[in-house]
C-alpha cells in the first residue's frame, strides 16, 4: 500500500490542483473536538491534516500555537492519547492523510521504535519534528522508514544549498518550506524571496513543496500557491478554535473551504516549475 | 587536558544540535568562527587583555581561615569568582562570546538570564564593545532579582519580561531561541551556560576554563600540590565546568558537583536534574532533563534563581555516567545556613548558588583530616540575594 500523502499528491497532480494543509493542535479544546475537527476539515476539502502534539517547550511556535499547546496540556493530552485519537479517526472511516507535528522529546521518551509501530497501526502517514535537523534525524528516520511513514523535513530561507541536498536525500512525502525566518504565526507580508527558495528546493528534490509559517489569509494563500504544491495554515485556524470554542467545527470548516477555494484559483499554473 | 566533543558536538551520548533548521546555518557559521579564533594568538591576546584589565583576573585563591577553623577538618580554599567585575564568573564567558560576535560582524546580541548575573554580564560586555543588547528574563525572576534588572537597564540593555510557562530561566531561554530564529541574520545569541546546541557547551566551557587553570596554578603555589576535592554548584553547570575541566585529567582529585534540592529531593520542588532526571532533549541538546513520563518538562524550584533550571550541560551528563564526577544535592535550608556561615566566619557574602557548594563542603570538611585540601568555586557574590534572604527571614529592608 502506498502512503496516503503520496497518493494525495499524485491525485492533485493528475487533476492539476494544489493542496491545502490545515494545522490544529491536537486536544485543543479536547480530543473529542479533534476527531470532529479532522472530519469537518477533510469534508471541507483539506488535502492533508497536520496535528500538533503539545509540548511544554514550544520554541518554534508563536503565541497563538503556544496558547493552544497550553490549553491542550492542561487537559492532560499526551502523544499516546493523540495516537489513539488518530486510530479513532480512521475507525470512523476518514482517509485523509494525517501528519503529526511533534517536538522531539515526546517522541524520544515514547521510544522511537514503539512510536513508529503505534503511529503506523493508528494510521499516521507522516511526521514533522521542528527541532530535529538533518544532523540528528537518522535514528527516527530509520524507524519510520521501516513502517512507510514519511519524515517530512523543514527547509528555511537560511538553509544553504549544501544542506538542502542532504535534507532532500532523507526527505519523504513533501518538503515543508518555512516561508519566513521565525516562529509560527500570522504575518501581513511573506518574504519576497519565497519564489527563489522554492526554486532552490525544486532543484534539489522532486518531492512536492508545501509552504507554511506566516500564512494568514486566503488571498495570501492564493499568491503563495503559485510557487508551491500546497499551502499550510496553522495559527489562523487555531485562532478560530480559540475564539469560538463552542462553534469551532463549523467555523473551521468554512475557513478551510475559503482557503481551498482561493488556492484552487491558481490551479492553471500548477507544477509550472516541473 | 579537557574532554573534546566529537565533530557533531557529542560528549559520549550527550550533546548534539536539536534546534530548528532556520538556526542550523548560523550554528555552522559559529562553529567555523569559533574554531578558527579559539587558537588564534591575536584573539587570545585580546581576550586575555580584557580578562586582566577589565574583569580583574586572575581572581584570588583565598584560604578560608574562618570556615576551615570552624569546621575543624580539611583546609578549604575559595576561588574568588565573586571578585570579578559584575560579581560572578559569568563575565568570563560573555567577554569571550561578545568579542567573538564582534569579529563575526554581528550588531545585535540577545541573552537569557535566570538570576540576572548572565544578563548583567552580557549587558556589560555589549556596553563595552558597543553593541545592542536584549535580555530575556522570566517575570518571576524579574520580581526576585529587581536589582539586577535595574543594573541591566543602566548598562543600556532592554530587558524583556517573559510571561510564558513557569516564568523562569527555561522560559526565558525559549523566548530567546524564538528571537534568534526570527532575527538570525543580524543577531548573536549569547548563551550563559554550558547548555544549548553544539558548539555552545564546549565554547562556554572553554571560556570558563580560565577558572580552573588559574586555580590549579594558585593551589600549586600555595600548597605545592593538587587539592583532594574540587567542589562547585551546578545549575546549567558553567562555573562547575570552568573549574572542573582543568582537574579532570588528575584522577586523584575527587570532583563533586552540587545541585539544588530545593524543598527536598523527594518533593516535586527541586532542580536536581542529574540526580532525579533522565536523558532527553531540551534547549538544543540531549542531556539529563527533569521531565515526566511523556517527555514534558517539569516545573523546578530552588531558592537560587541561577540553579532553577530543569536541564544541565551535556558534558555533566557524560561525567556523571562515566563516574568521573559525583553529583550531590543541597536543600534551600542547607544553602541558606551555609550563606550565613560564610558571612560570619570569613566576612564574605556568597551568592545563593555558590552557597550550595559551600553547604556540601560544610558536610564534607569535618569528615576529612586537617591535611586534606578542598577547593571550592565561589562562583558569585551574594549582594543580589540580600533581598531574597531578607524576605525569607521576614526582615523588611
Amino acid at each position: 500500500m502506498t502512503n496516503r500523502i503520496d497518493e494525495r499528491f499524485n491525485k492533485l497532480k493528475s487533476e492539476g490542483k494544489k493542496g491545502f494543509i490545515p494545522f490544529i493542535t491536537a486536544g485543543d479544546p479536547d480530543l473529542n473536538a479533534t476527531v470532529e475537527l479532522v472530519n469537518a476539515m477533510a469534508n471541507a476539502g483539506a488535502d492533508i491534516i497536520e496535528l500538533g502534539v503539545p509540548y511544554s517547550e514550544p520554541v518554534a511556535d508563536g503565541p497563538v500555537i503556544q496558547a493552544a499547546t497550553q490549553r491542550a496540556l492542561e487537559k492532560g493530552v499526551t502523544l499516546r492519547k493523540i495516537i489513539n485519537t488518530v486510530k479513532q479517526i480512521r475507525e470512523n472511516g476518514t482517509s485523509v492523510p494525517i501528519v503529526l507535528m511533534s517536538y522531539y522529546n515526546p517522541i524520544l521518551q515514547y521510544g522511537l521504535e514503539k512510536f513508529a509501530q503505534d503511529a503506523k497501526d493508528a494510521g499516521v502517514d507522516g511526521i514533522i519534528v521542528p527541532d530535529l535537523p538533518i544532523e540528528e534525524s537518522k535514528p527516527l528516520f530509520d524507524e519510520l522508514k521501516l513502517k512507510d511513514i514519511h519524515l517530512i523535513p523543514l527547509v528555511a530561507p537560511t538553509t544553504t544549498d549544501a544542506r538542502l541536498r542532504k535534507i532532500a536525500a532523507r526527505a519523504g512525502g513533501f518538503i515543508y518550506c518555512v516561508s519566513v525566518t521565525g516562529v509560527t504565526g500570522e504575518r501581513e507580508k511573506i518574504d519576497e524571496e519565497l519564489s527563489e527558495l522554492t526554486a532552490r528546493i525544486r532543484s534539489a528534490s522532486k518531492l512536492p513543496v508545501a509552504v507554511g509559517f506566516g500564512v494568514s489569509k486566503p488571498e495570501q494563500a492564493f499568491h503563495i500557491a503559485k510557487h508551491c504544491d500546497a499551502v499550510i495554515v496553522g495559527s489562523a485556524i487555531v485562532k478560530i478554535i480559540e475564539q469560538n470554542p463552542e462553534t469551532a467545527v463549523g467555523k473551521v470548516a468554512e475557513a478551510v473551504k475559503a482557503f481551498k477555494t482561493a488556492i484552487g484559483k491558481t490551479c492553471n499554473c500548477f507544477f509550472e516549475n516541473y | 587536558m579537557t574532554v573534546v566533543p566529537n565533530e557533531r558536538g557529542y560528549f559520549g551520548d550527550y550533546g548534539g544540535q536539536f534546534v530548528p533548521e532556520t538556526v542550523l546555518p548560523a550554528l555552522e557559521e559559529l562553529i567555523e568562527s569559533y574554531y578558527k579564533l579559539k587558537d588564534n594568538e591575536q584573539f587570545k591576546e585580546e581576550l586575555n587583555y580584557y580578562l586582566k584589565k577589565y574583569v580583574g583576573r586572575p581572581s584570588p585563591l583565598y584560604f578560608a581561615q574562618g570556615l576551615t577553623k570552624h569546621l575543624g577538618g580539611a583546609k578549604i580554599y575559595l576561588k574568588r569568582e565573586d571578585l570579578n567585575h559584575t560579581g560572578a564568573h559569568k563575565i568570563n564567558n560573555t567577554i569571550g562570546q561578545i568579542l567573538l560576535a564582534k569579529k563575526m560582524g554581528k550588531k545585535r546580541v540577545i541573552a537569557e538570564t535566570g538570576a540576572g548575573q548572565h544578563g548583567v554580564a552580557t549587558a556589560t560586555a555589549t556596553a563595552l564593545f558597543g553593541m545592542e543588547c536584549v535580555v530575556y528574563m522570566g517575570e518571576e525572576d524579574i520580581r526576585r532579582q529587581a536589582l539586577n534588572v535595574f543594573r541591566m537597564k543602566l548598562l543600556g540593555a532592554k530587558v524583556v519580561s517573559v510571561k510564558t510557562g513557569s516564568r523562569t530561566l527555561k522560559d526565558a531561554m525559549n523566548e530567546a531561541i524564538r528571537d534568534w530564529v526570527t532575527n538570525i541574520k543580524t543577531t548573536y545569541y549569547c548563551i550563559g551556560s554550558v547548555v544549548g546546541p553544539h558548539p555552545y557547551p564546549q565554547m562556554v566551557r572553554d571560556f570558563q576554563s580560565v577558572i580552573g587553570r588559574e586555580a590549579k596554578e594558585q593551589i600549586l603555589e600555595d600548597e605545592g600540590r593538587l587539592p583532594d576535592y574540587v567542589v562547585a554548584c551546578v545549575g546549567g553547570g558553567s562555573n562547575a565546568m570552568g573549574i572542573f575541566s582543568e582537574f579532570l585529567q588528575h584522577e586523584d582529585v575527587k570532583i563533586i558537583g552540587v545541585e539544588a534540592a530545593g524543598r527536598g529531593i523527594d518533593t516535586n520542588e527541586h532542580a536536581a536534574t542529574l540526580n532525579k532526571g533522565k536523558p532527553g532533549v531540551l534547549h538544543g541538546s540531549y542531556s539529563y532533563v527533569l521531565q515526566d513520563e511523556n517527555g514534558q518538562v517539569l516545573p523546578v524550584h530552588s531558592i537560587s534563581a541561577g540553579l532553577d533550571y530543569p536541564g544541565v550541560g551535556p558534558e555533566h551528563s557524560y561525567l556523571k555516567d562515566v563516574g568521573r564526577v559525583t553529583y550531590k544535592c543541597i536543600t534551600d535550608k542547607e544553602a541558606l545556613d551555609a550563606f550565613h556561615l560564610l558571612c560570619r566566619t570569613d566576612g564574605i557574602i556568597p551568592a545563593l548558588e555558590s552557597s550550595h557548594a559551600l553547604a556540601e563542603v560544610i558536610k564534607l570538611a569535618p569528615t576529612l583530616s586537617k591535611d586534606k585540601i578542598i577547593l571550592v568555586n565561589l562562583s558569585g557574590r551574594g549582594d543580589k540575594d540580600v533581598n531574597t534572604v531578607a524576605e525569607i527571614e521576614g526582615v523588611k529592608l
